[in-house]
């Protein structure tokens, strides 16, 4: 006897407007198996798995779960198939207990404290199966992220999800709490769950799937045994072409220093002391990385260095001290005129007006310059376009219309407009958020030349990010952060992945060593 | 990529709104058992046939530039300026106190010293809610609808307690010297020899003011720092503060270069037209401000066209009530639908409109 796939696509295909975002694709997943999706982003894995969650209806192809097949007009449908979704984006209510989180939108009756204890009693008989152990009576807000997913795991499992998608998972996560997530995987799997794993990182999938599919421009380029492939043949089917996974970069050649951070401290909007006693220093030709677990007040640093944050301390930009009493956003400008340069963490919110033009893009931050006016009442519009269109050609934007709103522009290109406008001013100093968040491989590789050709011209550079392998193969020097305390200062060539996971964990120096 | 052709959604949506605005007005004037074929005529030749009509219509328009211009940058900066009603009366007693209390030799200077008393009144009455916004959180459209009623209250006391000459039983401040009053179009007219033209027509040289208004905002919108600094704002504010860009400093500007514009449409309808400080005499332009704001896109050519089409509706509508049995308050109906069709309900014609261009690329494909 042939055992049914757990779920099965046939020729889905689907289309926004003229950009077809599916072409023809099948998979099949066995059951009690972990499957990888990898494919970078606008390859269209999202939008696929939206389709079997029923968010989206494809314009052709068909779907089968265990064998029979069905129709998923939206999400009722996808749960009563046993489907389960964890987003990237948990979708819980922050001020709601644990409890109250997994039996919404799945109440029995008018009354709440039926469903309630029922869930209790389900929810204990679940954590001894799964060893999926939370506190039912936590407030969502008041545990942590790893918690958070635990929690969205529960509610798919709770609606009776036989199969389970996970979207990006370990973004949020450290590495602890990823490996901690994985083993939780992997116990569903021996407990005959069928798990689907969308990630854009090679080491997950070689770590725990059986097996990978890769998508690439809304095709599924191939379907394989993990163990029968490579981080570097898996790349390569990505991108379509041959890729450097490690940055190629000569030894760095530290001068003097660009900045020093001392006894910096700051509380945010609610009096929440999000940097504590940080100490840092960048020399001119250097990269230093920041790691750390989202929300360790990494943000903030840049926020503080970027002009428009208030803190306590001193920091020095070439020897002279800088202003950080006011926190006012104007003082941003005043930083940019000191040289330095600020590519924020995230682009869509910060780092451009997505309605603008890219050309207006280009000189944000920069528009009250004197090179950037025609005059005293106005700014010099044309000079600006041409500028424009000259930075935007060295950086490879594609395509090279300045004319064409940011928000048009793939995520990797509109990376490329922000670290054009930053790094053609040739600034002292490199404030950059991580580069690469949501940025295709291919461009990823030409973001780091970029970063290190920088360092090689001189420059200092406070590379922040939560991408370890990031960090540790542009990084001169490392620093780990958390809970607003740098925990230690490490060199790439005398640390690993493993002292540095310990260490964003909160793990004191001393006690890893 | 835009979906549709930057024409189709400047020209046709709007057009395509007002169209539908328009059958459902016709709708209601044939229920009532009026001929919506002969309204329409009577709306045309009270208003475009006539020259007094133009007059008419274009005095309106002046009005609807001002509140219009002064709605679209406050939106620029992703403010709602619902306050345009009260910043135009404290506008109007701006342009009295100047026009009452300094001597001027000349109209030319007199309208000089009104319009900066009216932007200044204006823009302190925005300029109150604007630091309300700023600095405290208070949402602007709550405070400005108070400042309305607010404003009303000042106007009501300066104009009964104040500026009503003694023994007057009219509501309303003294006459202003005839060396402040306006020339209209019917003297400008007389002046090239057309004497018949715009007779006793409101409309006055301040529509040249609202013209070049419209021109001056449209340099500060799209020319000048401060007009990227405003649209950066609106468009996102973490964004802007990343740029360097001071909230509290941009709300305030943007708040008070509104205010000054609803002031300054006091020029037109104090100065020039009841040549007094009356009460009422704002009439809703301030809240036609919006919809026209809203059908211009916030920009100032189309405030421009659309300040037009709300006065010819103003004095179309005067027209409908002095020679038809529809009543006045149909005529507000009417334009409440122009409005809702335009502002309001302008994604309900975008998204089939947009559906039907999509269509078409593909086929294209």
């Amino acid at each position: 006897m042939t055992m049914n796939p757990a779920i099965e696509l046939k020729g889905i295909s689907k289309s926004f407007g003229p950009v077809q975002a599916n072409k023809d694709i099948t998979i099949r997943v066995m059951p009690g198996t972990i499957h990888g999706i990898i494919g970078e982003n606008g390859a269209g894995k999202s939008t696929l798995m939206s389709i079997l969650y029923g968010f989206y209806r494809a314009d052709a192809g068909e779907i089968f779960v265990d064998g029979k097949k069905i129709s998923i007009p939206d999400s009722q449908a996808a749960i009563a198939a046993g489907i389960g979704m964890v987003f990237q984006h948990f979708k819980l209510v922050e001020n709601f207990s644990v409890l109250e989180n997994i039996v919404l939108g799945a109440e029995s009756g008018a009354l709440l404290s039926p469903s309630l204890s029922k869930a209790r009693a389900e929810l204990a008989t679940l954590a001894s199966e799964y060893e999926l152990n939370v506190n039912p009576d936590a407030i969502i807000e008041d545990i942590g992220v790893g918690m958070q997913q635990r929690v969205e795991i529960l509610k798919a499992l709770y609606r009776k999800a036989s199969i389970l998608i996970l979207d990006e998972p370990t973004g949020v996560l450290t590495p602890a709490e990823a490996d901690q997530l994985f083993r939780i995987l992997k116990r569903l799997r021996e407990e005959g769950k069928t798990i689907i794993l969308i990630t854009h990182k090679l080491r997950e999938i070689m770590d725990i799937t059986d097996t990978v599919s890769v998508m690439r421009q809304g095709e599924m380029t191939a379907t394989l045994e993990t163990n029968k492939t490579s981080p570097e043949n898996l790349a390569e089917l990505m991108v379509g072409r041959k890729v450097l996974l490690r940055v190629d970069k000569s030894p760095a050649k530290p001068e003097y220093p660009v900045l020093e951070i001392e006894d910096l401290n700051m509380f945010d909007d609610f009096g929440v002391q999000r940097l504590k006693n940080v100490s840092l220093s960048v020399r001119a030709g250097e990269i230093l990385g920041v790691a750390g677990v989202a929300g360790n007040g990494q943000s903030e640093l840049l926020e503080v260095l970027g002009g428009y944050r208030k803190a306590n301390g001193s920091v020095k930009i070439k020897g002279s001290e800088i202003d950080l009493s006011t926190g006012v956003a104007g003082d941003g400008q005043a930083r940019r005129a000191q040289g330095i340069a600020h590519v924020p963490e995230d682009r869509q919110r910060e780092g451009l007006i997505m309605d603008f033009m890219a050309w207006e893009n280009s000189v944000f931050g920069y528009h009250r310059e004197k090179s950037n006016q025609a005059n005293r009442f106005f700014m010099d519009n044309n000079a600006i376009r041409k500028e424009a269109e000259a930075k935007l050609d060295r950086f490879d934007v594609r395509p090279l219309d300045t004319k064409l709103r940011a928000k048009n522009f793939s995520g990797g290109n509109q990376q490329k407009i922000v670290l054009a406008r930053e790094i053609e001013r040739d600034p002292d100093l490199l404030l950059v958020g991580q580069p690469t968040r949501g940025v295709d491989i291919g461009a990823i590789e030409f973001i780091h030349q970029q970063i290190v050709a920088l360092r090689d011209r001189g420059k200092a550079i406070l590379l922040i990010s939560v991408e370890l392998d990031e960090i540790l193969s542009l990084s001169d020097k490392i620093a780990v952060m958390f809970d607003g305390k740098i925990m230690g200062e490490r060199l790439p060539s005398e640390t690993n992945e493993k002292e540095l996971g310990l260490l964003m964990a909160g793990v004191s120096g001393e006690a890893v060593q | 990529m835009d979906i549709m052709p930057k024409w189709v959604d400047i020209i046709v949506v709007p057009l395509f709104s007002l169209f539908l605005a328009a059958f459902l007005a016709a709708l209601l004037i044939l229920a009532i058992g009026e001929s919506p074929v002969a309204a329409l005529n009577l709306m045309i030749e009270g208003t475009l046939l006539r020259s007094a009509g133009w007059g008419y219509m274009l005095y309106y328009t002046t009005n609807f530039i001002f509140t219009g211009l002064a709605v679209s940058v406050a939106f620029h900066a992703a403010l709602f300026n619902i306050g345009g009603e009260g910043q135009a009366m404290i506008g109007g007693l701006g342009v009295a106190l100047v026009c009452l209390f300094i001597p001027w030799p000349h109209w030319t200077l007199a309208i000089i010293g009104a319009s900066v008393g009216a932007a200044l009144f204006g823009m302190i009455w925005a300029g109150l809610p604007a630091y309300l916004q700023a600095k405290r959180g208070s949402h602007i459209v709550i405070t400005t609808i108070m400042f309305n009623f607010i404003a009303a209250g000042v106007l009501i006391f300066f104009v009964v307690d104040v500026l009503k000459p003694t023994g007057s039983m009219d509501p309303a401040s003294a006459n202003f010297p005839a060396s402040t009053h306006l020339p209209t179009f019917q003297d400008i007219a007389s002046l090239v020899g057309f004497e018949k033209a715009f007779r006793s027509a409101p409309a006055n040289v301040s529509f040249f003011i609202a013209l070049f208004a419209c021109v001056a905002i449209w340099y500060l919108i799209w020319r000048s720092p401060l007009g990227y600094e405003i649209r950066a704002l609106g468009k996102s504010g973490a964004a802007a503060r990343y740029a360097g860009v001071r909230p509290v400093k941009i709300i305030m500007i943007a708040m008070m270069i509104s205010g000054a514009l609803c002031g300054m449409m006091a020029i037109n309808t104090t100065q020039g037209e009841s040549e007094r400080l009356i009460l009422n005499f704002t009439e809703g332009a301030g809240f036609i401000g919006i919809a026209v704001a809203l059908m211009g896109r916030s920009h100032p050519a189309g405030v421009f066209l659309a300040a037009l089409l709300f006065g010819f509706l103003y004095q179309g509508g005067a027209e409908l009530a002095l020679w038809t049995k529809i009543p006045r308050e149909m005529i507000v109906v009417i334009q409440a639908l122009v409005i809702l069709f335009t502002g309001a309900l302008s994604l309900m014609v975008r998204a089939p409109l947009e559906r039907f261009f999509m269509s078409i690329k593909r086929a294209d494909v």
